[in-house]
């Protein structure tokens, strides 16, 4: 491991860092997330942090942007001694950070999200000058090459538009060093090469960019320097040309993980287990046609935004259906959550936190909570039970967590998700609806989540998988509808599931 | 390894859990303050006035345990006290009309119980925020019970009737029987039977719940139901104690069972509290309103004394629930 203060390789160091951290440390109570971490951040230049969940990045941007204070290091900017011990020391040496989840005022307008605080005053106290905001405004969105009316509500805009509004935000606060949070991560891949474009630009006037990913492919596409942290140390310094990203993945695991995902396909397929028959939601998706058998891992791919989540929901009864017919294990199924979910339905939505689990309450409860009519029949709740119960899926699915009794909130990613998955295991699923099942997930994690999948339709169960991961779908399915613009755009057979194709059939041709 | 061994190495949580110690605080602070009262005065031990705390706090306690799975479930029943004047009301005449109290009884519960589904369906059909739907119940409720009663009184109930508020039994009075019986079939039904669970997952996210198969629409009507008719099991104790039925008796009922709860340790963000908490919490509250009577404090503190409280009891909760997270 290396210590050193400078950057592993470095060769052109005519340019001195903007930003410097030395031996920064942070510890919580009975965790390390930052230990002796070191980093240089130089302008003009994307730098690219890289770790599994956990391995102290956020921690990092934490205390980049004062939201933490550091126990223990060093700040230098242009080869000064700074402190950073609050959002506005962060803020005067022109740190800004785009989280993921965006920090805007949704019923205000664009211009008065971007100058939120530091409007320009009227004549009367009190009031804006809203000719003047609209006119700054416009000028800093031009600078970013963002065509849009400053006067637009800000919960009219996507989540890409959204986040163009944040980077004004920051750009209009004279911010030089800007820390992105996996900002490609809710993002169509137009939108992504839109956002690749403006980071160029902003390379270009000499902005430095501290970049968060999980995408491989960016990294190599983006990076001018790469840091690896693992377990809250940084374990290298490389630069893209001088690693692979097998290389890279060992960096951030500490072992060789198999990036092909396990999966024995059966030979058959056995009966039909969800046949839907013109599925049509006032959500936007219309005449969607869709079988899974027994024994399959079914693809749903598409852009984000194609319709993927809305037809799992719709499955699931968590959306209304306008028309169409939904035949579950030889039986038409219709009505609320509840009912989908007595049939041996599972829906593992897309964001677990909010939708997945009830954070403050126990891993035994959330293991449990679909599965209470099923163990208890009787209608009397036993807590001993449900804590064996909870305390065999731990074991079984092999949830990292020092008892049943711990808060769910408190574990990881994957084992947060394993928690989800587990409590449709409890309840005897039979028919498993992923929605991106591996999003901010390490990638440990995700082979065995994937491990589990296989296993699932291997005792005949099967899946139905929404994921953004075209390699994922192309390892991990039998087959996979393509969704563009709310309808079923095509199907891929085993032989046909590559990338390129889902990329084709997905595409809009508009 | 990453963050998990991070995680299974972190100290492990206490053997109690976070609900056991909470309640373990408040049944000391009872303690604390009857220890404070005892030495304080000397009216305080005695057994006429322990018993009269105990039915003091058992009608905060039955309107206050319905309102509890309310709370936990993240929302509110402001109209627990106007639902009991109309019970009231309408049990009052019913058993002056017919002289059986038994049908009374089952006039109280069921409009009690009609009201709580009324809240109900506007909660869960109508998608009426809680807080609103029930607070505008109570206008209407008070609104049916001021029409209805036009100024008069009812007085005078049998004297087997009155048995219920008023009547002892191998030296306890019936309410603190009922009591006892209502605490019971509440925490059993909160911590002991699948809804119970069910209806503490909705309150710590109501959307996980239903897309965990909990039929969260069906848990809520039962809760407001339920809330509605313990409001109804209140008015007939209330009616047999007072021996009268007026419009107005609600109208001090709800804002102390709302203090119960909190003081009590349920959560109004939901998912969190106990039905035994909340017996406690009105424990506390009645405990502290008969120490300042026995003290001759003037009873124009007591509002300003109870605010204090449920705002120090919520306080310290959030306080030591951070630091155990």
């Amino acid at each position: 491991m290396s210590t050193a203060l400078q950057e592993a390789a470095s060769p052109a160091t005519e340019t001195a860092p903007l930003l410097e951290l030395r031996g920064i440390s942070k510890e919580f109570p009975g965790v390390k997330a930052l230990d002796d971490v070191s980093f240089a951040v130089y302008p003009g230049e994307v730098h690219m942090l890289l770790g599994e969940n956990g391995a102290g990045k956020s921690s990092l941007m934490k205390v980049l942007c004062g939201a933490y204070k550091a126990d223990a290091g060093e700040f230098f900017y242009k080869g000064e001694k700074v402190a950073i011990s609050s959002t506005a020391d962060a803020q005067k040496l022109g740190i800004a950070v785009i989280f993921q989840e965006f920090s805007l005022v949704p019923y205000l307008d664009i211009a008065q999200n971007i100058f939120l605080g530091r409007e320009p005053k009227g004549r009367i106290p009190g009031t804006i000058d809203r000719r003047k905001i609209l006119a700054d405004a416009k000028r800093v969105l031009d600078t970013i090459g963002f065509e849009i009316d400053p006067s637009v509500t800000v919960d009219k805009l996507g989540v890409a538009q959204q986040q163009m509004v944040e980077i004004a935000k920051a750009i209009s606060q004279n911010a030089r060093i800007l820390v992105m949070d996996e900002p490609t991560a809710a993002l169509s891949d137009r939108e992504t090469e839109l956002l690749f474009a403006l980071i160029g630009r902003l390379k270009a006037d000499g902005v430095a960019i501290v970049y968060i990913s999980h995408r491989m492919a960016e990294v190599f596409a983006l990076g001018d320097r790469i840091t690896v942290l693992r377990d809250g140390r940084r374990i290298d310094g490389v630069r893209p040309a001088e690693v692979t990203p097998d290389q890279l993945v060992r960096m951030m695991v500490g072992r060789n993980v198999d990036m092909t995902y396990p999966r024995n396909f059966a030979d058959k397929p056995g009966e039909v287990l969800l046949l839907v028959k013109g599925l049509t939601s006032p959500t936007g998706i219309a005449d969607i046609d869709i079988e899974v058998r027994r024994g399959e891992i079914v693809g749903l791919c598409g852009l984000v935004g194609s319709g993927r989540s809305e037809v799992a929901r719709a499955i699931f009864g968590a959306d209304p259906v306008a028309s169409g017919e939904i035949i579950f294990d030889g039986k038409t199924i219709s009505g609320e959550p509840d009912i989908a979910a007595r049939r041996g339905i599972a829906l593992i939505p897309e964001s677990r936190k909010s939708e997945g689990l009830a954070l403050l309450r126990s891993v035994s409860d959330n293991l449990v909570v679909s599965a209470l009519r099923k163990l208890f029949p009787s209608g009397l709740f036993d807590q001993r039970k449900a804590q064996r119960t909870a305390d065999g899926l731990i074991r079984q699915l092999r949830i990292a967590t020092p008892s049943a009794r711990q808060t769910v909130g408190l574990l990881s990613g994957g084992n947060q998700q394993k928690v989800v998955i587990g409590k449709w295991l409890a309840a005897g699923a039979k028919l498993f609806i992923f929605d991106e099942p591996t999003r901010g997930i390490d990638i440990g994690a995700k082979s065995e989540i994937f491990a589990l999948i296989d296993r699932l339709v291997a005792e005949g169960a099967a899946a139905l998988m929404i994921s953004s991961e075209q390699v994922e779908i192309c390892h991990v399915c039998d087959r996979a509808y393509v969704m563009r613009e709310g309808r079923i755009a095509g199907h891929l057979s085993r032989n046909e599931l590559t990338e390129e194709n889902i990329v084709r059939l997905g595409m809009h041709h508009a | 390894m990453t963050d998990i061994t991070k995680e299974a190495l972190s100290p492990p949580r206490s053997f109690l859990s976070q609900d056991a110690i909470q309640l373990f605080y408040r049944l000391l602070a009872a303690l604390l303050i009857c220890a404070a009262l005892s030495l304080l005065t000397d009216s305080f031990l005695s057994l006429g006035n322990i018993l009269n705390v105990l039915r003091q706090a058992s009608l905060t306690f039955f309107i206050a345990s319905g309102l509890t799975l309310v709370v936990l479930t993240a929302g509110l029943d402001l109209s627990v006290g106007a639902n009991v004047a109309l019970s009231a009301c309408l049990a009052g005449t019913v058993i002056h009309h017919t002289g059986s109290p038994l049908l009374g009884i089952l006039t109280g519960l069921a409009c009690g119980g009609t009201v709580g589904l009324l809240n109900g369906i506007m909660v869960t059909a109508l998608r009426i925020p809680s807080f609103i739907a029930t607070y505008g119940m109570l206008w209407v409720l008070n609104g049916l019970s001021y029409w209805y009663m036009a100024g008069e009184t009812i007085h005078g109930f049998p004297a087997g009737f009155r048995q219920i508020g008023s009547g002892y039994l191998f030296g306890l009075p019936i309410p603190v029987y009922l009591l006892l019986i209502f605490l019971a079939i509440g925490t059993l039904f909160a911590q002991r039977t699948i809804w119970g669970q069910e209806i503490y997952a909705i309150g710590a996210n109501p959307v996980a719940a239903r897309l965990s198969g909990i039929p969260v629409a069906r848990r809520l009507l039962l809760v407001y139901a339920v809330s509605g008719t313990m409001a109804g099991l209140a008015s007939i104790i209330f009616l047999s104690r007072l021996n009268s039925a007026e419009a107005d008796i609600g109208e001090s009922l709800t804002l102390p069972a709302i203090a119960a709860v909190l003081i009590g340790g349920t959560s109004l963000f939901g998912g969190v509290g106990t039905v035994f908490g909340t017996f406690v919490g009105a424990l506390i509250l009645t405990l502290v309103l008969n120490g300042m009577n026995l003290l001759s404090v003037s009873a124009n503190w007591q509002p300003l004394v109870t605010g204090v409280i449920v705002i120090l009891a919520v306080w310290l909760d959030m306080k030591t629930r951070r630091r155990a997270q």
